[in-house]
């Protein structure tokens, strides 16, 4: 393909689609793209964060109608208290990972390696400790669909949880992986914005969980 | 210049035809409309006449946008077809676009708020307190309806006391005095020109009651008691059909309204407290 | 030299790097034109399936007691008429209407009409038609495991549809499969979603602001958004409908349930709940179904009409209005379910406010007309019969829209006569306007004028005579959903009507014929296409027909005008392509307008 004239193309266009001037995706090689932006990336996350945002929302208005019931069947049940430093451990763990991307764009990689890989390691940590606490809730015999109160926690700790696995694994590519057509600023913005929409998320979850007892 | 191989051949007759077909379909649509040729029964309450009130002016604001729609329709087809004229350059009008937003917003929210009175009178208000009062259980696939019998007070229900084959449909709770009168029968049996309150529930899945010359209709659902109510105020025999999906035998679920005069009604609870 | 002077016509179809060999580009593709391609056929595939099942039912209800040879038992029982009805509905709503307009059309033209060489996620693209692909597998699945396919209608009403096989035949696994096909449906349209809108964000080539977007542009953006919204809130409910299903929890399941006289063991969920958190979905999933439709009518109007769109800034507001309006009514299903009648009255002032911006894109349609210089291509016709159809079934819905009305009509063949117009036609008709005029683009080839025509009369006709009848079989008091109305006296009296709607029925689903057939002579026999057959002026008609990988063969286009510029007066054409430069831009060489 006439490459010069791709290249004559964009620069006359301002190098950007709509005017906004974003940087492109150097890749042409194979079946890629010739013309994205890495903005684009970026702007897809925001939009499957808006996607989750409403299936968790439809999941807490189901706990908001299933608790206001009039006939009074509603146990409050007891949270396990590792939770707490479960919580703690995933705010953490969106500290370090601000950290790291400072790191990365102030050009210390070693320094923004060192701190994703803490971020990671926190995450799991959370992620052993969810279910640890899930282990706890067993062990008093509340499962799955022994009340109302016990099906929304494993509900909402179990749908938050598989997101927090993706994000695990999108850490981990992102880590240990060099993207082709992102680069690394967007590559780990994207996966920061992921993180930390789960933190917050985390932290209405939570924030129910406790108000409801 | 317009390509000729775009201009089609014999154009006339598409927009012809449109045109022909759309004044056809508007007039075979309005005449069946005003000839009543599929009218539903007629009301027989008061409230039911609201409901068809609000009906007819429905249909006259909406049959009346239908009626210039479509045939504004076929008059722009065939007039402004291709015959070789230019077509003129019109990127809009702001003040035509102003007026049809204002009188279509007044027109249909005039409409929903005109609406208002039929829903608010069955919905809103409560019965009469002397209204006779029976209790709908519907479950896959009957209508079941109890009357508080003498006392005036519905016996305890209890499901799993529920045992049709032995007797006990509803799962009447056989140590509550209240229950011992109560009448369960197969057909809704009221007075004519009494309010009537129904208590609606369900047993298994969502099924639904409705009688058309009430113009009524109200889902029962499982867990909940959902109250309605109307006057009738003709004597006849009126089918009660299930509107909901319920299963497999939905088609076939179906009862009686019986409206009868006062004394029939009396002489209905004297022989059902006998057979109880 | 100046790259912007070349004519759109000096366009090579040379492909442009593109994957070789037959899986790489026909079957495992990123290319968003094949994977456009797979969504058509796969609705295709959809909608024959769709329109046999109703075929069955049609006739059922006129012949109930005919001994079909392919039914198990000669004699179609009522499970099986309900199945049929719950699957038609399922397949058509999921299957045709969302993976057609948006899935089929907007994958493959969205780029080209943005100026961008793909979707902004090909992979991501690619991930999306095999899911929905992989639902309808698990979906056609229902019909042959053991107790058939769900009966609880496309509307899964719980408890009915939790309860498991106690509530009926089909009940058990079909049921089940069917919540799965829904869940996976709702992964891959979700990806999808995130494609169109961050794809319409960000790709738009230099000079394509949002106010020269095309309209079919704005609709599939917008729906986009819908889908994005309420495919999620769809999948939450599916989930819980599951566990209510397989591991006794009680979302939806009252307690003290007696079926079939066994007490049920679930505890205090909300029938309810379902119906508001499906059709929280449910609503703005028609509009997912219309709003493709409506954009490609207003783009195919003017371009026949040689005139802008009347009123596009107006049309474009009102795309985002009927979207935005459409998350706020879903409670005018459920006017009789139990509901706070309050809640229905507010519902029902919302309902009626977006007629609003539906009538002003009809006015807006006529304005269109009024004035132009209309030529009846088969695109066309369909496009003026979408018009005619969405008249009729916008305004039936007035009816619904109030409680008080819609207690006589809810659950009556009126609003099956009502949805089918306005989904089952109306919608349908864009599919089938977007087909005849993006034929010629998408391979190359034309498809008979003559056989185009003769399908539009054939099916004009028959889908009124099909759905009009049916709007007083309703009001007179016809239950829809019946397998067998000798029952009751009245209901018996409709006959005459069904019979009628049915003999429609097969003769309107025969003239289908005419389209597949000409559909695929012309894949093979059509007459070479140009590349702008139409003499239309947006993006795609410069590209090749069909297009290289690329979309434009390294050559993308600029903007300089907006989508809809026919007859402008002082040019010397009556169209102005959206890439051309002004005359007053170029500089010496010689300017190419597009020659008549």
């Amino acid at each position: 393909m006439p490459v010069d004239t791709v290249a004559e193309l964009l620069q006359r266009g301002g190098g950007g689609h709509s005017g906004n001037g974003a940087p492109f995706g150097s890749g042409r090689e194979g079946n890629d793209n010739p013309g994205t932006p890495q903005r684009v990336y970026v702007t897809g996350m925001i939009l499957a964060l808006g996607g989750i945002l409403m299936f968790f929302m439809a999941l807490i208005s189901a706990w908001v109608v299933r608790r206001g019931f009039p006939n009074g069947d509603w146990q409050p049940i007891e949270l396990p208290r590792i939770l707490w430093l479960n919580t703690l451990i995933l705010a953490a763990s969106s500290f370090t990972l601000a950290r790291s991307r400072r790191c990365l764009v102030a050009g210390r990689d070693a320094d923004h390696r060192h701190w994703w890989g803490v971020t990671a390691a926190l995450g799991a940590f959370f992620l052993v400790g969810q279910i640890l606490a899930w282990r706890q809730m067993l062990a008093t015999g509340l499962f799955l669909a022994t009340n109302p109160a016990s099906s929304f926690f494993y509900l909402f700790t179990a749908a938050h949880g598989l997101h927090v696995l993706g994000g695990m694994a999108a850490l981990l590519v992102v880590g240990l992986r060099s993207t082709r057509r992102l680069t690394l600023e967007t590559a780990t913005r994207v996966a920061a914005l992921y993180w930390h929409f789960l933190g917050g998320l985390w932290l209405l979850i939570f924030a129910i969980l406790v108000v409801e007892r | 210049m317009v390509s000729s191989r775009l201009r089609s051949r014999g154009s006339a007759s598409p927009a012809l035809l449109l045109a022909i077909f759309l004044c056809l379909f508007v007039a075979v649509t309005v005449y069946v409309f005003v000839a009543q040729l599929y009218p539903a029964p007629p009301p027989i309450s008061q409230d039911a006449v609201l409901v068809d009130r609000q009906y007819d002016l429905t249909l006259y604001v909406t049959g009346s946008a239908f009626v210039l729609a479509q045939l504004g329709l076929a008059y722009a087809v065939l007039r402004f077809r291709d015959r070789g004229q230019r077509a003129s350059f019109l990127r809009g009008n702001i003040a035509l676009e102003v007026l049809w937003t204002s009188v279509t917003l007044l027109a249909f929210v005039g409409l929903g708020i005109l609406g208002r009175n039929a829903w608010a009178g069955v919905r809103f208000t409560p019965p009469a307190p002397d209204a006779v009062q029976v209790e709908v259980t519907t479950n896959q696939f009957i209508y079941t309806f109890r009357y508080p019998g003498a006392d005036g007070k519905f016996g305890r229900l209890d499901p799993s006391l529920v045992n049709a084959p032995a007797g006990n449909p509803l799962g009447i709770d056989p140590n509550d005095p209240a229950g011992r009168d109560d009448i369960v029968v197969s057909d809704l049996t009221v007075p004519v020109d009494r309010p009537v309150e129904l208590l609606l529930r369900s047993q298994d899945v969502i099924h639904n009651f409705f009688v058309r010359e009430l113009r009524l209709q109200q889902d029962t659902v499982p867990g909940m008691i959902i109250p309605v109510h109307f006057t009738p105020n003709r004597i006849g025999q009126y089918e009660i059909v299930c509107t909901q999906l319920c299963g497999l035998g939905h088609g076939t679920m179906h009862s009686h309204l019986n409206v009868v005069s006062q004394s029939d009604y009396d002489g209905f609870l004297k022989r059902q407290a006998l057979v109880q | 030299m100046s790259s912007q002077s070349r004519a759109a016509d000096d366009l090579t179809r040379a492909p442009s790097g593109g994957p070789q060999g037959f899986l790489r580009r026909y079957v495992f593709s990123t290319d968003h034109k094949v994977i456009g391609l797979q969504y058509f056929f796969l609705a295709l595939v959809a909608v024959t399936v769709g329109t046999i099942l109703s075929l069955l039912m049609r006739f059922h209800l006129v012949w109930p007691a005919a001994h079909l040879p392919f039914v198990p038992g000669g004699i179609m029982t009522p499970e099986q008429y309900l199945a049929l009805i719950t699957m038609h509905g399922t397949i058509m709503v999921f299957f045709v209407l969302t993976a057609a307009p948006q899935s089929a059309f907007g994958n493959y033209l969205l780029p080209l009409q943005i100026g961008a060489s793909d979707m902004a996620f090909p992979r991501l693209n690619m991930l999306s038609f095999w899911l929905t692909l992989l639902a309808f597998v698990v979906m056609m699945a229902a019909f042959v495991v053991p107790g058939g396919a769900p009966i609880s209608g496309w509307t899964a009403y719980t408890p009915l549809s939790g309860l498991g096989e106690i509530a009926g035949p089909g009940e058990g696994m079909g049921q089940s499969l069917w919540a799965f096909s829904i869940l996976i449906f709702c992964v891959g349209s979700l990806l999808g979603s995130i494609n169109f809108i961050a794809t319409t964000i960000d790709m738009r080539a230099p000079g394509m602001t949002l106010m020269r977007l095309p309209l079919t542009v704005w609709a599939w953006f917008v729906t986009a958004i819908l889908s994005l919204l309420a495919f999620a809130v769809l999948f939450a409910a599916g989930i819980l409908l599951v566990l209510d299903r397989v591991a006794g929890t009680s979302f939806f399941m009252p307690a003290g349930l007696v079926v079939n006289g066994v007490l049920q063991t679930n505890g205090g969920g909300s029938p309810l709940l379902w119906q508001h958190l499906f059709w929280f979905f449910g609503h703005p999933e028609v509009y997912i179904a219309i709003l493709p439709g409506m954009g490609v009518v207003s783009h195919i109007l003017a371009n026949f009409s040689r005139k802008p769109v009347f009123g596009y800034r107006a049309m474009a507001f009102a795309i985002c209005a009927i979207g935005f309006l459409g998350f706020l009514v879903w409670g005018h299903h459920m006017f009789v379910s139990g509901m706070n009648p309050y809640s229905g009255l507010t519902f029902s002032l919302l309902t009626v406010s977006i007629g609003v911006p539906s009538a002003v894109k009809t006015f807006n349609w006529l304005g269109t007309l009024w004035g132009g210089r209309i030529q009846f291509h088969s695109p066309m016709l369909f496009a003026i019969g979408f018009v005619s159809f969405f008249v009729t079934g916008g305004l039936s819905g007035i009816f619904l829209a109030q409680p008080a009305v819609d207690t006589t009509l809810h659950a009556t063949y009126y609003v099956v006569a009502h949805f089918h117009i306005v989904m089952g036609v109306a919608a349908i008709f864009g599919i089938l306007a977007a087909t005849y005029y993006w034929f010629p683009k998408m391979f190359g080839r034309s498809m008979d004028e003559s056989l185009g025509k003769i399908h539009f009369w054939l099916t004009f006709v028959g889908v009124y005579c099909i759905f009009m009848p049916m709007h007083f079989v309703g009001i007179a008091g016809g239950i829809r959903r019946y397998a067998d109305s000798t029952g009751v006296a009245y209901l018996a009296g409709f006959q005459p009507l069904h019979r009628f709607m049915t003999i429609a029925a097969f003769v309107t689903a025969a003239a289908q014929l005419v389209f597949f057939y000409n559909l695929f002579w012309s894949l093979r026999r059509g007459a070479p296409a140009a590349v702008n057959p139409w003499n239309a002026t947006t993006l795609e008609w410069v590209a090749a027909s069909p297009p290289p990988t690329d979309n434009f063969g390294g050559r993308f286009p600029r903007v300089y005008r907006g989508p809809y510029e026919y007859s402008v007066p002082g040019a010397e054409t009556d169209f102005l392509p959206q890439n051309i430069p002004p005359v007053s831009d170029t500089t010496g060489s010689t300017e190419q307008r597009h020659a008549g």
